[in-house]
C-alpha cells in the first residue's frame, strides 16, 4: 500500500504567481484524490511548469498555499543526469539516496533500456536519457507523480510505456499531476487551462 | 529524517570529484605552482623564507580551495539534480553540507597533506611541528570550503560563478587565515590561536550549510 495515502493527496487553494511583471495566474485552487489525474493545460509560456514546480515545493507562490499529504516524484525537462552517469549507476543512485531496494535490472529492463544500461548518459540518446529519469519512478512507491511534458523526445513506444506507468500507478491508489501541452493519451479526472 | 539521502549526496559528490578527469588534482597543481612562484619573487634569503613560508601557504591553500568550488552546486543546477536533491525529505542543508564535505576530502585535504613538502621548500625545519600544521592547514581548509559552498551555491545560476564566488567568499576567508598564521608563529597569542582557529571552523560548519540551503533554495525558485 502507498504511503501516506489520505483522502486527498495533493490540494492548493488560490494560487497565484508573477513572473518579471506579468501576472502568470491567479486563483488556481485544485486538488487530487487517490487515483486521480489532473492535466495542466496552457499555451507555451502560460505557466504550466511553473505551477508544477509549486506544486512540488520547488518554487514558493505569491499568493495560496499547497498542502501535500506524501511524498512526490519529479520528472521534468531537465533529467538531473550528469556526462558520466550511466543509467545503471543513476538509478543505483537514486534508489540508495531514498532507501529503496528495487531491482535495477528489473527496472532498466522494463524501461528498454537493458542494452544501454552502461553507456554514459553523454553518449545516449535525448529519448534514452527520458527513459532513465522515468526509470526513477519505479524505484520507490511514491503517492504522486508530477511530469512536466512527459512525452518529450520519446518514441511511440515510449509513449506507450509512459502511458502504461501512468495508468497502473493510478490503478494503484496513486495520483498524477502532468503537464501536457499535446495530446494526452489518457482521459484526465481533471483538467487546469492557464 | 532520512540519512540516506544525506549519504548519498555525499557518496556522489566524491565521485563527482573524480568523475571526468582527475579534477581533484587541479587545486593540488595549483597549491604547488603558487607555493614554487613565491620565492622566485621574494628571492631566496632562508631567513625570509622561513619567515613567511606558512602565511604565504595559508594563501595558497585560500586561494587553491576556490578553483574548484564552482563546480559543487553549478553543475547540478544545470542539469536539473538540484531539483531532485531538494525533494529528497532530507534538509537542503544536510545535503549541502555533506556535499562540501566530500569536496573538501577530495580536494582540500590533499592540500593539506602536501603542505609539509611545500613548508620544506620555504626553509622550514623538517621536525614535527610540519604535521602540526598540515592538520591545522586541514582544519582551516575545511572552513575556507564551507564558507566557499555559501559562494558557490550562491552564485550556482551564474555563468562562470567562479569570480564571484571568490568576491563572496573572500572576506569569509579573514578569520580562519588571521588565526590560521598567527598559530605558525611565535609571537603573542600563538599559544591560543589553534583553539580559536578550531572555532572559527566549527563555526563555519555550523552556519554555513544553512545559508547554502537558503541560497539553492532561490537557485532553484
Amino acid at each position: 500500500m502507498l504511503r501516506g495515502v489520505t483522502e486527498v493527496l495533493l490540494s492548493a487553494t488560490g494560487l497565484g504567481m508573477i513572473r518579471g511583471e506579468r501576472v502568470l495566474f491567479t486563483g488556481v485552487s485544485l486538488s487530487v484524490a487517490p487515483g486521480e489525474s489532473l492535466v495542466l493545460r496552457g499555451s507555451n509560456g502560460a505557466g504550466k511548469t511553473t505551477l508544477l514546480r509549486i506544486l512540488a515545493g520547488l518554487t514558493r507562490p505569491e499568493a495560496g498555499e499547497v498542502v501535500r499529504t506524501g511524498l512526490h516524484h519529479w520528472f521534468a525537462h531537465r533529467e538531473g543526469l550528469k556526462p558520466h552517469e550511466t543509467p545503471r549507476t543513476h538509478l543505483g543512485l537514486w534508489a540508495k539516496a531514498w532507501g529503496s531496494d528495487s531491482d535495477l535490472d528489473s527496472v532498466l529492463a522494463q524501461m528498454g533500456l537493458k542494452r544501454p544500461a552502461d553507456v554514459p548518459a553523454r553518449y545516449l540518446s535525448a529519448g534514452q536519457r527520458r527513459r532513465t529519469a522515468l526509470g526513477r519512478l519505479l524505484l520507490e512507491k511514491r503517492p504522486i507523480w508530477m511530469l512536466d511534458e512527459p512525452y518529450t523526445a520519446l518514441d511511440a513506444e515510449g509513449r506507450e510505456l509512459v502511458l502504461e506507468l501512468i495508468e497502473d500507478h493510478l490503478k494503484s491508489g496513486g495520483g498524477v499531476v502532468a503537464a501536457i501541452h499535446g495530446e494526452s493519451g489518457f482521459v484526465p479526472t481533471n483538467e487546469v487551462v492557464l | 529524517m532520512r540519512p540516506a539521502p544525506i549519504l548519498s549526496a555525499f557518496q556522489q559528490a566524491l565521485g563527482e570529484a573524480w568523475a571526468g578527469g582527475a579534477g581533484a588534482l587541479l587545486p593540488l597543481g595549483f597549491f604547488a605552482g603558487a607555493a614554487v612562484l613565491v620565492p622566485l619573487g621574494i628571492g631566496t634569503d632562508p631567513q625570509t623564507l622561513r619567515a613567511v613560508g606558512p602565511g604565504i601557504l595559508w594563501v595558497a591553500l585560500a586561494l587553491s580551495s576556490l578553483v574548484t568550488l564552482e563546480r559543487i552546486f553549478q553543475a547540478d543546477t544545470e542539469d536539473g539534480a538540484l531539483d531532485l536533491w531538494l525533494q529528497t525529505g532530507a534538509p537542503a542543508s544536510a545535503i549541502a553540507g555533506a556535499k562540501t564535505f566530500a569536496h573538501w576530502l577530495a580536494a582540500g585535504l590533499p592540500l593539506a597533506l602536501l603542505s609539509p613538502l611545500l613548508a620544506l621548500m620555504f626553509q622550514a625545519e623538517a621536525s614535527a611541528d610540519l604535521l602540526r600544521n598540515a592538520a591545522l592547514y586541514g582544519l582551516g581548509g575545511l572552513a575556507f570550503y564551507f564558507w566557499g559552498g555559501v559562494g558557490a551555491a550562491l552564485s550556482a545560476t551564474v555563468r562562470r560563478g567562479g569570480l564571484l564566488i571568490s568576491l563572496i567568499a573572500l572576506p569569509l576567508y579573514v578569520p580562519t587565515a588571521i588565526f590560521g598564521a598567527l598559530s605558525m608563529t611565535n609571537g603573542p597569542g600563538s599559544e591560543s590561536a589553534p583553539l580559536f582557529l578550531a572555532a572559527s571552523t566549527l563555526f563555519a560548519l555550523a552556519v554555513a550549510p544553512f545559508a547554502m540551503a537558503a541560497a539553492l533554495r532561490l537557485a532553484a525558485d
